[in-house]
C-alpha cells in the first residue's frame, strides 16, 4: 500500500533520517518504536505529506507523491494524522472535528452527524460545546484523535497517540484502535517510545535508531532476536558482550564468556566473536544446588545477586555469575526466595532464549 | 481656577443640551476616522497576511519598515498627502484638499503601517502547529491562511481598535488636509486646538470628554466582543509534554 525507498531527509545540515525502505501493508497496524530524537516523527510527518524528504520516494498504491501540491493534498485527504502535541483551533469542541470535513466539502448534515459520532467514540460528547483550549491536554488529545477518525481515513497515522493520557483513557484509545483497523479496515501506523503499547497494538513494528530503521519484523523477531546491541538493550535485555564462540556441535554452541561457559542454539562457527542476549523474564533463579535436570540443553549459573530493582509488579534481579545477568521474576517470587544482595542464587536459561549476534 | 471649573460646568451644559453645532463636529470626526479605518482594514488584513504566509527577500527589513512608520508623525502624513492632492499635485484634479474624502485618505494612510503590523504579528502568535494541522487535515492554502486569520481574530480587532484610536485622536492630518473649515472639515481635535485658542475653554472641555467616551465606548465593545476571548491564565496548552 505505502512503499517507502530509500528516504532520508535532511533539516538544515542534519540528516534526520536516512536511507529508509519500508513496506506498510494494506489493512495493517505497523508500530515505529524507537527512542526519543530517533526520527519517528519525521517519518510521519514525511508520509502525511507535510514535508518533501530529501532523497528518496513514497508511493501510496503505486502513485509517486513527488508532484505538485495539489495532487499531494488529494493523497493527504486520504490519510489522518494525530501529532504528539495536539494543537486545537480557538473555537468548540464540535468545530474542532468539523474542520477536515469542511475542508472536503461535506455537507452541512453529514458534518454534524458524523462528528458527533466521533466525539461519542473518544468520549467527549458532553464537550461537544466547549472551548476546545479550555480543554486538559489527554481532552485535547483525544479531540485531535476524533478529529482524525471522523475522516474515515483509510491511513491512519499517530505520532505518540497516548503520551499525555491516562492508563485508563490509554486503553480506551488503544482498543479504539483496534477496533477501527478491525472494522474499517484502516491501516495504522504509530509512532511510540512505549514498547509496550507497540508489543499490545501492532501487527509488525520497525525499530528506528538515530533516523535509521534498523530492524522491521514481528514482535518475536524484534523481542527475542534483536538483530544488534542497541536494539537489545533498548527492548530491555542487558547484553552480554565480549564472548566468543568455542565449539559448535549441530547448533548447540559453547560460547566462553570470560571463565563462564554459555550453551546456546546457533549456526555460528567456533572462533567467532559475539554478543549474547538474554531476554531477563527467561532466567529463573532458584536456590543452590537445586538446579533442575532435563534433557533440553540449560546453562545452570551459580552466581551472587548484586542488586534488586523493583519493576511494577516484577523485580529486575542483577546476578554475577562471573557474568552478568539479568532477571526478570515476580515480586511475589522474589519475597519466596527471600532475595536479597549478596545472596547466592543459581540463575537457569534454556540454551533455546540465548539470543546470538555476531559482532562485526 | 475659575476658568477651569467655569469650563467643566459649561461643557456639561454643551453635552446635556445637546448642542448642535458640537454634534455635527462629533459626526464627521466619526464618519471620516470609521471611514478610515474601515478601509485600513481592508487593506491591513490581506496585505499584513500576504507578508505573513509568503517567503521573500527583504521581508525583514519591510517589516522593520511598517514598524518604524507606527510612529510617524502625523504632520509628516499631513504633509505627504497634501503634496499629493494639492492643486499642483498628482492628484489635484481630483480636488481632494480640505475635504472629508482628503482627511480619509490621510488618516488611512496614516494608521495602515500599524494596523498592518499588528495583523502580521497577530498571525504569527498563532501557533505554529496549528498552520501544520490544518495542512494535514486537508486544508488547500486558501483555506488555511483563512482559518488561520479567524484563529488571530481577537488580536486582529486589538489592532483595529489601536487604529481607530490613532486617526480619531491625531490633529495633524485633520488640520493640514481638512483646514478646519467650520461645518465641513472641523473635527472633534481640530475645535479643541482651535477653541482653545480662542478661549472657549468650555466647548473644548467638551470635546474633550466626548472624545474620552468615545475611546471608553470603543473599548467597551471590544471587551465584550472579546468576552468569548480568554486570559492567558485561563489556556491549558498542550498539557503535560512528553
Amino acid at each position: 500500500m505505502i512503499r517507502i525507498t530509500g528516504l532520508s531527509h535532511q533539516f538544515g545540515r542534519r540528516e534526520v533520517i536516512h536511507g529508509i525502505d519500508l513496506e506498510i501493508r494494506n489493512g495493517e497496524i505497523f508500530t515505529l518504536i524507537g527512542p526519543s530524537g530517533s526520527g519517528k516523527t519525521t517519518l510521519l510527518r514525511l508520509i502525511n505529506l507535510l514535508d518533501r524528504p530529501t532523497k528518496g520516494s513514497i508511493t501510496f498504491d503505486g502513485m509517486l507523491t513527488d508532484g505538485h501540491e495539489n495532487e499531494r493534498r488529494s493523497i493527504r485527504r486520504s490519510m489522518a494524522m494525530v501529532f504528539q502535541k495536539p494543537a486545537v483551533l480557538n473555537t468548540s469542541v464540535e468545530q474542532n472535528v468539523s474542520f477536515g470535513l469542511e475542508f472536503r466539502r461535506v455537507p452541512r448534515d453529514q458534518i454534524q452527524m458524523r462528528v458527533a459520532s466521533a466525539l461519542e467514540m473518544v468520549g467527549l460528547s458532553n464537550f461537544s460545546r466547549r472551548k476546545a483550549v479550555t480543554l486538559s491536554g489527554g481532552e485535547m488529545q483525544r479531540v485531535a484523535i476524533a478529529r482524525a477518525l471522523v475522516l474515515n481515513p483509510e491511513v491512519l497515522l499517530l505520532d505518540e497517540p497516548t503520551a499525555n493520557l491516562d492508563p485508563l483513557s490509554t486503553e480506551i484509545i488503544e482498543d479504539l484502535i483496534v477496533k477501527i483497523n478491525r472494522d474499517k479496515k484502516t491501516t495504522v501506523i504509530i509512532a511510540t517510545h512505549d514498547m509496550s503499547q507497540g508489543q499490545r497494538l501492532a501487527n509488525r513494528m520497525g525499530v528506528m535508531m538515530s533516523g535509521q530503521l534498523v530492524q522491521v519484523g514481528n514482535l518475536i523477531e524484534i523481542f527475542y532476536h534483536p538483530v544488534n546491541r542497541a536494539i537489545a538493550v533498548f527492548v530491555g535485555i542487558d547484553p552480554i558482550r565480549e564472548s566468543v564462540v568455542e565449539s559448535n556441535d549441530n547448533n548447540l554452541a559453547t560460547i566462553a564468556v570470560r571463565d563462564v561457559r554459555i550453551q546456546a542454539v546457533t549456526n555460528i562457527s567456533p572462533g567467532q566473536q559475539v554478543t549474547l542476549c538474554i531476554r531477563p523474564e527467561e532466567v529463573t533463579l532458584s536456590l543452590p544446588d537445586t538446579c533442575p535436570t532435563t534433557s533440553s540443553a540449560r546453562n545452570c549459573l551459580p552466581g551472587t545477586i548484586t542488586h534488586l530493582l523493583p519493576y511494577g509488579p516484577f523485580t529486575r534481579v542483577k546476578v554475577d555469575c562471573g557474568v552478568s545477568i539479568t532477571a526478570l521474576i515476580t515480586r511475589q517470587s522474589s519475597d519466596d526466595l527471600h532475595l536479597s544482595p549478596g545472596k547466592q542464587v543459581m540463575a537457569t536459561i534454556k540454551a533455546t532464549a540465548v539470543h546470538v549476534i555476531p559482532d562485526r | 481656577m475659575l476658568e477651569i471649573i467655569d469650563g467643566i460646568i459649561q461643557a456639561f451644559q454643551l453635552i446635556v443640551s445637546l448642542d448642535p453645532e458640537l454634534l455635527q463636529v462629533t459626526e464627521l470626526s466619526l464618519f471620516i476616522s470609521l471611514s478610515a479605518t474601515i478601509i485600513s482594514t481592508l487593506i491591513a488584513i490581506p496585505f499584513g497576511g500576504l507578508i505573513h504566509f509568503r517567503e521573500f527577500r527583504g521581508k525583514r527589513v519591510l517589516i522593520t519598515i511598517i514598524q518604524t512608520l507606527y510612529s510617524v508623525p502625523t504632520v509628516i502624513i499631513g504633509l505627504v498627502v497634501y503634496l499629493l492632492i494639492s492643486r499642483s499635485g498628482p492628484f489635484g484634479v481630483l480636488e481632494l484638499l480640505f475635504s472629508p474624502v482628503g482627511m480619509i485618505i490621510g488618516q488611512t494612510v496614516l494608521i495602515l503601517p500599524i494596523m498592518t503590523g499588528l495583523t502580521i504579528s497577530a498571525l504569527s502568535g498563532v501557533d505554529r502547529n496549528i498552520r501544520e494541522t490544518l495542512v494535514s487535515l486537508g486544508a488547500t492554502e486558501f483555506q488555511n491562511i483563512t482559518q488561520i486569520i479567524l484563529e488571530a481574530r481577537f488580536a486582529i480587532l486589538g489592532g483595529i481598535i489601536l487604529g481607530f484610536g490613532r486617526a480619531i485622536s491625531e490633529v495633524g492630518v485633520a488640520m493640514m488636509i481638512g483646514g478646519n473649515i467650520r461645518g465641513e472639515t472641523r473635527v472633534l481635535t481640530t475645535s479643541i486646538a482651535l477653541e482653545t485658542g480662542m478661549g472657549n475653554f468650555g466647548l473644548s472641555i467638551a470635546l474633550g470628554i466626548i472624545l474620552l467616551l468615545i475611546a471608553l465606548v470603543v473599548v467597551l465593545i471590544m471587551n465584550f466582543i472579546t468576552s468569548g476571548a480568554l486570559t492567558e491564565s485561563d489556556r491549558v496548552r498542550g498539557g503535560p509534554q512528553a
